[in-house]
């Protein structure tokens, strides 16, 4: 589904020369949901942007679906970080919910039932009238990931979605990503810095070193599809797995060398 | 809060009126030059009555209301344009920095040759002098997209034209709004300077053919009346502006969630 393949990203400017993303190689297989774990600064967003085509890698390249990207494909939709500044304070709801599907061929009322069905799926189905800035930050991010939904993507990337929400409302937001997974079978890349959000969310997790960036380790997560808060965060197998990737980051941050090629230390699913 | 101010301003109001009454009145100025407020008025209503001053108003609200028309309209396409072709507006600056501080008054020489005493010599002072209000405006508010705004719409496949107009536009309507108004005030300046000085049609005339007539009182009603109009015009600018930038942050305030 997505391929990347010897990512390379240098950011060249005012003299100085950042590498970013040194050497990334990894694959994601049609509806899977991986997360990618790393410490803070480790290119994970420069990294997602490329594979957005929003940003032009220096070397190596990204494939969705076998096709080269080199610009916003159409079949992904890309969540933000930054949800106040993603979506459009002049826009309510509805109409920001509606904005990208303006440029697919559709009639307006098929329009409008995909965002109607969007904004129900993530809980906001009275809100579509209201304007994002009389919404809390978490209500937000529904939004933004309402927007994603009716867009219909195949490829969903997350970046670091949750970061600026309270923990309660993180919880929340977890499991309505959980559970749209399953319900819509979008393949979903998720970079998050929170390593239990990584392990509790992710069937698979793509641990990055520090920046200048390779893929450190991928594990496989073991939980059961179904999961909650409750429970699977008690779980011995979240604690064990998120023991090793506590390691790994650790070891990461220190900047100790892994065998050059990235081995998986769970075999990958099949 | 807001009844005190509007007692404070309406008491404020009748104080000058007073003051412009007595001072005259009580000699320390002479009443030849600066007729008491009452007789002021009473001009006010004789011109009020004459079709003739109505009609001079109708030639001064055409002048100001085309020249900043097609001043805004300029003005919006061309910072448009300028932003969004790229190298254009490096390229342009160090012109747009050397026209822009010429005075519209400077070109009276220029108008009276190309279109003699007629509108289109009004038109070319008012679109010359609000013309750079709005561009400015415009240049300023383009550069305010938000990288992750922009970063959304391009995500989502939004081509040139929808990113103009759904993210680039909405940004810089708050600097748009701003340079109009500010352009209807110097348009307003610049219509009645070329009336006056070319004399085209309109009140700025009628206040040249007041002061050569003598007609002091007059004068000064004539006055009071380009006052009235700017103080009009900046008020219904700024209800249009509140009415469009009702999500805007400097309008919505802050919104307790």
């Amino acid at each position: 589904m997505l391929d990347v393949r010897g990512l390379r990203k240098v950011y060249e400017g005012s003299g100085r020369r950042v590498e970013a993303v040194r050497d990334l190689t990894f694959t994601v297989d049609p509806g899977d949901l991986v997360c990618l774990v790393g410490p803070s600064g480790c290119g994970k967003t420069t990294l997602l942007k490329c594979m957005a085509g929003l940003l032009e890698p220096t070397g190596g390249e990204v494939l969705l679906e076998g096709r080269r990207v080199d610009g916003p494909p159409p079949g992904t939709a890309f969540v933000f970080q930054e949800y106040g500044r993603s979506l459009f304070p002049w826009m309510r709801v509805g109409e920001n919910v509606e904005l990208p599907l303006r440029q697919k061929d559709m009639s307006k009322a098929e329009r409008r039932a995909l965002v109607r069905d969007a904004l129900e799926s993530v809980g906001l189905a009275d809100a579509a009238g209201a304007y994002p800035w009389q919404l809390s930050g978490g209500m937000q991010q529904r939004v933004a990931i309402a927007r994603a939904l009716a867009y219909e993507p195949r490829v969903l990337l997350m970046d670091e979605p949750f970061a600026a929400v309270d923990a309660q409302t993180r919880a929340d937001l977890e499991d309505l990503v959980r559970g749209l997974w399953r319900q819509r079978g979008i393949t979903i890349l998720f970079v998050t810095h929170d390593i239990d959000e990584a392990v509790y969310l992710g069937e698979r997790v793509i641990v990055l070193s520090a920046s200048p960036t390779v893929v450190r380790e991928q594990l496989t997560v073991d939980l059961p599809a179904e999961r909650d808060q409750l429970h699977t965060r008690v779980d011995p197998r979240f604690a064990g797995l998120r023991t090793r990737v506590y390691e790994q980051i650790q070891a990461a941050k220190r900047g100790e060398v892994r065998d050059a090629l990235t081995k998986s230390s769970t075999p990958p699913p099949r | 809060m807001r009844g005190t101010n509007a007692v404070l301003g309406v008491a404020g109001l009748a104080g000058f009126l007073a003051l412009a009454e007595a001072v005259p009145r009580l000699g320390l100025v002479d009443e030849e030059y600066l007729p008491p407020a009452g007789r002021i008025a009473a001009a006010l209503g004789d011109e009020a009555a004459d079709p003739a001053f109505w009609t001079a108003l109708g030639d001064t609200l055409t002048g100001w209301a085309l020249g900043l028309a097609i001043a805004s309209c300029a003005g919006i396409v061309a910072g448009v344009v300028l932003s969004v072709v790229p190298y254009l507006r490096q390229a342009t600056a160090s012109t747009i920095e050397f026209l822009r501080p010429i005075p519209s008054v400077a070109l009276i020489p220029l108008a009276v040759l190309l279109y003699g005493s007629e509108l289109r010599s009004v038109l070319l002072l008012v679109v010359y002098a609000s013309f750079w209000q709005v561009l400015i405006q415009v240049l300023y508010g383009v550069q305010d997209v938000d990288p992750v705004a922009e970063e959304t719409a391009r995500s989502y496949g939004l081509g040139t034209w929808a990113r103009i107009r759904y993210v680039l536009w909405p940004t810089a309507l708050p600097y748009v709004m701003t340079g109009v108004r500010l352009a209807a005030a110097v348009a307003l300046i610049l219509a009645v300077t070329a009336e006056l000085v070319i004399g085209a049609p309109g009140l700025g005339q009628r206040i040249g053919v007041a002061q050569t007539s003598q007609a002091v009182p007059e004068l000064y009603a004539l006055i009071v009346v380009t006052g009235l109009l700017g103080l009009v015009i900046n008020v219904g600018a700024r209800a249009v502006e509140r009415r469009a930038l009702a999500w805007h942050q400097s309008v919505r305030g802050e919104v307790a969630v």
